[in-house]
This record gives C-alpha cells, structure tokens and sequence, in this order.
C-alpha cells in the first residue's frame, strides 16, 4: 500500500503529467499560429481549435501548484521562491497569453492583432521552455542549504543541460500541437501541419536522446532508478517510432497519442528518478528536499486525500465530457468565436 | 529598499488589482445566469441577446481576473516563502480545493458556454453558465476560508514550529468564514448589478435600445438593491465578530485610543495623530458604536492602548497597533460608498415600480452612471481595513509579515517583479477599460464587425475528428 506522502508525490506527479499533455498540445498550436498559420483566418481557425479547452488545460498547472502548497509545503516554499526570476517570466508569458486570446479578435486593426499574435507566440514558447528548465534543475541539483533555502545563481539555473530540457519540452510541445490541428483542422492547414509534423520527427527525437543521454552523464537518476528509466525511455522511443508511422498512414488520432505519451513519459521520468526527493541539493544529500520533510501532517494529508478522491472523478468526467461536446473539427467558413 | 516593504506593496497592488476584476466576475456570471434563464422559461429573444451581450463584458473581464489570478497562487511561495512553510500545512488546503472545486468548473464551463450556443441544447447551455457561476462562489469560500484563517485561525496546533491541521470541519465552519463570506459575495453581486444598472442607465440616457436596457436595468436593480443591503447586514455581523476575535483591528477601524465610555459614541471622522497617540478633532454620534459593535446601545468598546499593553504581555515586546489612519478611513469610504449603493438602489427600485425607468431624470441616470465605481471603491477599500487592521501579523497572533517574507529572495528581484507586474497590470487596465467602452458603445444589436462568412448549412462534410 502507499503511504499518504507516497500517493500524494503521485498526484502532483499526475498533475503534471496531465498539465504537459493537454496544455503541452495547446502551447504547440499558439506555437503555430506563426510557424504555420498563412493568414488570419487559418490563424483563427487555430485559436478557435483550442479555445474551449486551453483554459482549463492551464487549471492543471495551478491544481499541480496548489497541491504542492497543500501537501509539500516546503517544496512549494523552496521552489517558488528559489526560481523567482524563472517564475516571474512564466507568468509574464502567461498573463499576456491568457488575455491576449480574449483580446485580439475585438479589434479589427492590424497592429492590434500583430501585438497580440506575438503574446500568444511567445506565451507558448516561453512557459514549456522555463518549465522544462526547472524540471531539469530538479534533476540536476539546485544549491539548497540545511534550511531549505534555495540560493540558485544564474548558471545553477541556465546552463547546457537544463537549456536542451527546455528546448526538448519547446520541440516536444510543438510536434503534440501539430498532431492535434490535425485532429482538428480540415485541408490546406491539416496538410501542412501533418508535413510539418513529420519533418519534425526525427529532430526532435536526436534532441530527446541527446537529453535522455545528457541526463545520464549530469545527474544521478539513472545510478538511482536505472532499470524503471531505461523501460520508459525504451517506450518513449517505441512511441516516436509509432507515432512517425501512424503520421504517415494518416491515423491523426493515434498519432496524437503517441506525441502526447512521448510528453508523459518524459516527465514521468523525472518524477521517477526524483523519488522519494521532490528536490536534490547540490550542497549535501542531507539537505535534499523529499516526499517526508517536506510534507504536510498526516492529518492534513488524509482530509485532502478525502477531497482529491471524491471530486477527481466528477472533474475529469465533465472534462472528457467537453472534449466529446467539441469533438468536430474547425471549420474556416463557420462562427468563429475568436 | 526593504524587501519587507517590497513584497508588501506588491502584495497589495497585485491583490487590489486583482479583485478588482473578481468580484465583477461573479456579480456578471450570477446576473447572466438570471437573464439565460428568463430566456429560457420565456423564450423571449431579448433575454438571449442580455445574455451575450453582457457576457461579451463578462469574458473580456473574466480573463483578466483569471490570469491575474495565476499570479496571486504563485506569489505565496515567490515572496512568502517563510509564511507558506509556517501555514502551508492548514492553508494549502483550502487553495488546492479552490483550484480541483471552482477553478476546474468554471474553465471548463465556461468554454462550453462560450463555444456551445450552437453545439448544446438549450438547458444544458443554461447549465453551464450557472455551473460557472457556482464556481466563481466556491472560488471565493475557499479562498476565503484560507483568508479567515489569517484573521481568526482556528483547527490547527503548533508542532515542530509550524501550525499543522487538526480540524478541517473547523476550518470551514470558521465564525470569521461565516460572515466573510456572505459580505464579500453580497458585495461581489453588487458589483455586477451596478455596473450592469449603470450602463443600462447610460444607454437610457443615450434613449438607445430602450427596451433592451430597461429590461436590463430592472434584473439589475432588484439584485443591487437586494444585496447592497445584505452586504450592510453581514457587513455589521461581521463588525460585531471582529470586536470579539480582533478587537485592535475594530479599536484601529475607530481611531479609538483610549477604551470608550458605556455606552459608546460613535466617530464620524476624526484627526489622527499616531505619534501622539491621539485624536485631535472629533466628531461623534451618541450610542452608535456600542450598537455597531454589540447590537444594543450599551455597552464600552476596548482601546487601543489597553489593547496594546495586553498584547506586549502576551506576545512580548512590539508594536501591535496597526496604521490607524489607513485602516480608519478605509472602513469609512467602504460605509459611505456602501450607504449610497443603498440609496441609489432603493430609487430605482422604486423607479422600476412606478414603471418610470425610461422616463427617469438624467440626474439619476449620471448618478448611476457614476455609481458603478461605488462597488469597487467598497470592495478594495474593505480589504484595505481588513488586511492593513490586522498588521503586524499575517496570521493573527501566529506569524508577523516581517517573519512571512522569503529570506533568499533579494530586494532588487521583487523590484524587478513589482515593476514588471505593475507595468503589465496597466496595460491590461488601459485595453480593458478601451474594450469594454467599445463593447458598450457598439450595444447588443451591432452587427459582428469582423469578416464571418456564415456557415452554409448544405455542407455535408464530415468534420468529425475520428481517425
């Protein structure tokens, strides 16, 4: 049986996983609404394919935080304030994207769509990028002193390892957008996106194996969980090869899948090689944050373990719900709400 | 500079900004709601078209206050750090519940909402709109049931140097949650009536869709009125509360240095001198305070000096009074623009009556016109007594805000983040105040600028994703 501290390392594992794989795909469309959009209304078309889903998509990441703050307060303490400047951008990049998709179908000027095409492009970019920084430097090590401070200088937080971990998120983001326009998109921007889909593929998986290697070599995840990563990075791998095949046989659906197991994987990887730290010190392992000292109480633990049990069930039912209710594609000569 | 001082000011810059746009999320969805379901039990177009059009003003506001919000959850552990370890345990609790409850249902809804006019039948649309206004109302128990904590806590123990769960029923059942919560509703469905009623006036005054605006002004007026007066109702609950749970705050709140005479005189404005600890003009109604604080015209309300040598002898040596002045005349500009919310509500209502909305003088339509800052100006300058009454602690008698900040986060980080968030946060005020004036001039039966073709309804494409 796992114990509370145990199930609860897991959750916010879940959270995350599931925050990568549906924002991860909605980050890879705001992405494309330059890399691959021609006009304003293909533009549109895109943002309209994500715009029931990517609000609750981003409620992941502060349902991931909250459950942090809630279960593993020291490691929500630690984090977000070890990361301030990293966080800071994040949620720059996100303010200017939330509001920039409510905004700028309102104004028919030019520019005005152009200043906020660019807060989606860059909203897109810049949060998997930083995210996937931080989660490398979990991996990695971060400076944390007997008292669960965190006093990172800038390379402790850029530097080669954790900027190809950024940059693999950002590619590996991209390639689950483009399979979901293809999901939802018909003609010239389906076709496109597949093309672009299956030029990517193999880029993006050297950039996967160089941080898969890079990660053996720079941390100790593999020394710790060699035979579990090993399975995972095997499957990742397995799940590139199938979704570069169902790319090519058209099966968009399965393609999708794949794209987006290839994102869970990843960043179950990380949580594995993680446990039961949540974060390493660089300094001492005496120091390292973990599933027990950084935890809530039993009690605390137990009423949110009632709570999370209860309503889980109902959220992620009426959210498969929504995606069944806009499970048609978008169209360029109907309503588009944005 | 002191980080100290740093983090504080954007705490409460980020915070009043913030609610500025939260309590007019939940007054709309609320009001919406109302207007979709005369749509659909009348089967009135009109209503349908209320709906969208003020639901245009809902969405533009609601992403604000969503993404706004993204930064409040973040802010804890970016420059609270020492606070989020010392409360994490029983406060992240309730914000964890806020994000799986409210956050989760009210984006999902509110997607389906937007999206679905077409793609849902009609009650299921209804049902989305008032599931979202749902959220918005669980969004703020539990966020202030996290807030209440910090004023009165309650369902913990100290262990290991921390305060730690041990009651979650208490937590929630918190008599401070009791009355915070239905004033701080009240006064958020005020906010959207009012500023729903003072468009609609605006628009009389225009003689522009009068039917339309009339019809809105009505559903607007009755839930303003209505609960302008509950919030008045909680509002002296809650005061009555506060002199048993934090009576410095209620002593602050009335610039009350020495304990008063029974019964107790009520301070309509006064001059302050915190140095001297003193009043020096004052100007006072008889019985009034013994009645705002005890529901009857006796009985003494406790200074602040007695408090303060009461407090030393418990917590040890400190200053415990809190800014006298902001927190005096925040309590006043909240009563004062509460009373003409009152006031301004009943004349409508009355108007309404009558059947006289459209015939009404321009001086009220204006007067409503200007009253929809009358919410906004209430609900941040409560908060301003609220917070500000309670320093020096962040967690009455627990934890002091000079102990809350993050130690590893240096002064020239939260300048550099206090001059970004700020510099981002005018820009969403200046295109939001731009969009929604242009919303409101365009009206609801403006044709859709943009370049839609209509969909063709002979197109017999499958669209359907599966693969």
């Amino acid at each position: 049986m796992l114990s509370l501290n145990e199930l609860w390392f897991v959750l916010v594992a879940v959270l995350f996983i599931g925050f990568f794989f549906l924002e991860g795909f909605d980050f890879g469309v705001g992405m494309s609404t330059q890399l691959l959009a021609k006009s304003d209304t293909q533009r549109r078309v895109l943002i309209n394919s994500i715009g029931p889903f990517w609000d609750a998509n981003e409620v992941w990441l502060l349902t991931a935080g909250g459950a942090m703050f809630a279960a593993f307060p020291n490691w929500y303490a630690t984090l977000f304030s070890g990361f301030y400047i990293p966080l800071v951008f994040l949620l720059l990049a996100l303010i200017g994207r939330g509001v920039a998709f409510e905004f700028r179908g309102k104004v028919g000027d030019v520019r005005w769509k152009r200043v906020w095409d660019g807060a989606i492009f860059i909203g897109s970019v810049l949060p998997p990028f930083l995210l996937g920084v931080v989660f490398s430097c979990l991996i990695q090590g971060l400076p944390i002193n007997e008292e669960m401070q965190m006093y990172a200088g800038f390379f402790d937080v850029v530097n080669a390892y954790t900027v190809v971990g950024g940059l693999t998120m950002v590619m590996l983001c991209l390639l689950h957008g483009l399979m979901f326009t293809t999901l939802r998109t018909i003609g010239d921007l389906q076709e496109r996106a597949r093309r672009m889909a299956r030029r990517l593929l193999l880029p993006v998986a050297a950039l996967f194996v160089a941080f898969g290697v890079m990660t053996y070599f720079m941390t100790d995840i593999f020394e710790k969980r060699g035979a579990v990563l090993t399975v995972l990075l095997v499957l990742a791998l397995l799940a590139f090869l199938l979704g570069g095949y169902f790319m090519n046989v058209k099966r968009d659906g399965w393609a999708f899948g794949m794209t987006g197991a290839v994102i869970a994987l990843l960043v179950t990887s990380v949580f594995v090689g993680l446990f039961p730290r949540v974060m390493v010190s660089s300094i001492h392992s005496a120091f390292d944050l973990t599933i027990y000292n950084a935890a809530s109480g039993p009690y605390s633990l137990k009423i949110m373990t009632i709570v999370a049990v209860s309503l889980l069930p109902f959220v992620l039912g009426y959210q498969i719900w929504s995606y069944f209710v806009f499970h048609k594609r978008v169209h360029e000569k109907e309503h588009l709400e944005y | 500079m002191d980080p100290v001082m740093l983090a504080r000011i954007q705490f409460a810059s980020t915070t009043i900004f913030h609610f500025i746009f939260v309590p007019l999320s939940i007054g709309l969805a609320f009001l919406i709601a109302i207007m979709e379901t005369m749509y659909v039990v009348k089967g009135q177009e009109v209503y349908k078209k209320m709906a969208k059009f003020w639901g245009k003003l809902f969405l533009i506001n609601f992403a604000v206050g969503v993404v706004t919000g993204i930064l409040q959850e973040f802010q804890f552990g970016m420059n609270w750090s020492d606070y989020s370890r010392f409360v994490g345990d029983v406060f992240g609790a309730p914000l964890a519940i806020e994000a799986l409850l409210a956050f989760f249902l009210e984006s999902t809804f509110i997607g389906l909402w937007i999206f679905g006019w077409d793609r849902l039948s009609k009650k299921v649309h209804l049902l989305s709109i008032w599931l979202v206004s749902f959220g918005t109302l669980m969004s703020a128990f539990w966020i202030l049931a996290a807030n209440s904590f910090m004023q009165r806590p309650v369902g913990f123990e100290m262990n290991n140097g921390r305060a730690e769960m041990n009651d979650f029923l208490a937590l929630i059942t918190n008599g401070q949650l009791l009355v915070e919560f239905p004033h701080t509703i009240f006064g958020a469905l005020a906010t959207g009536a009012f500023l729903v009623a003072g468009v609609s006036a605006y628009k009389l005054m225009k003689k522009q869709d009068l039917d339309f605006f009339k019809k809105s002004f009505h559903i607007a007026i009755v839930v303003g009125l209505t609960t302008s007066i509950l919030v008045a109702v909680f509002g002296h609950q809650q005061a009555q509360y506060l002199v048993d749970t934090q009576p410095m705050k209620m002593a602050a709140a009335e610039s009350l240095w020495e304990t008063s005479d029974d019964p107790a005189a009520w301070t309509v404005i006064a001059s302050i001198d915190p140095e001297k600890q003193e009043n020096k003009m004052e100007l006072k109604i008889p019985y009034l305070l013994s009645f705002l604080s005890y529901s009857k015209f006796s009985g003494e309300v406790i200074g602040m000096k007695e408090l303060q040598a009461q407090y030393e002898q418990q917590y040890g040596p400190g200053d415990y009074i809190p800014p006298v002045r902001t927190t005096f005349w925040s309590f006043r500009i909240m009563v004062a623009a509460g009373s003409v919310m009152i006031l301004l509500g009943l004349y409508g209502a009355w108007l309404m009556l009558r059947k006289k909305v459209e015939h009404a003088g321009r001086w009220f339509l204006r007067l409503m016109l200007f009253g929809i800052s009358l919410p906004f100006i209430a609900n941040s300058s409560g908060w301003i007594m609220t917070e500000i009454g309670r320093q020096p602690w962040t967690v009455f008698g627990l934890i002091t805000t000079e102990n809350s900040i993050s130690p590893n986060v240096s002064a020239g980080s939260i300048l550099f983040s206090l001059i970004t968030f700020t510099a981002i946060y005018a820009v969403l005020a200046a295109v939001m105040a731009y969009l929604f004036i242009k919303v409101i001039k365009k009206g609801p039966y403006a044709a859709e600028e943009e370049d839609r073709p209509a969909s063709d309804p002979f197109n017999k494409e499958g669209y359907h994703a599966v693969s």
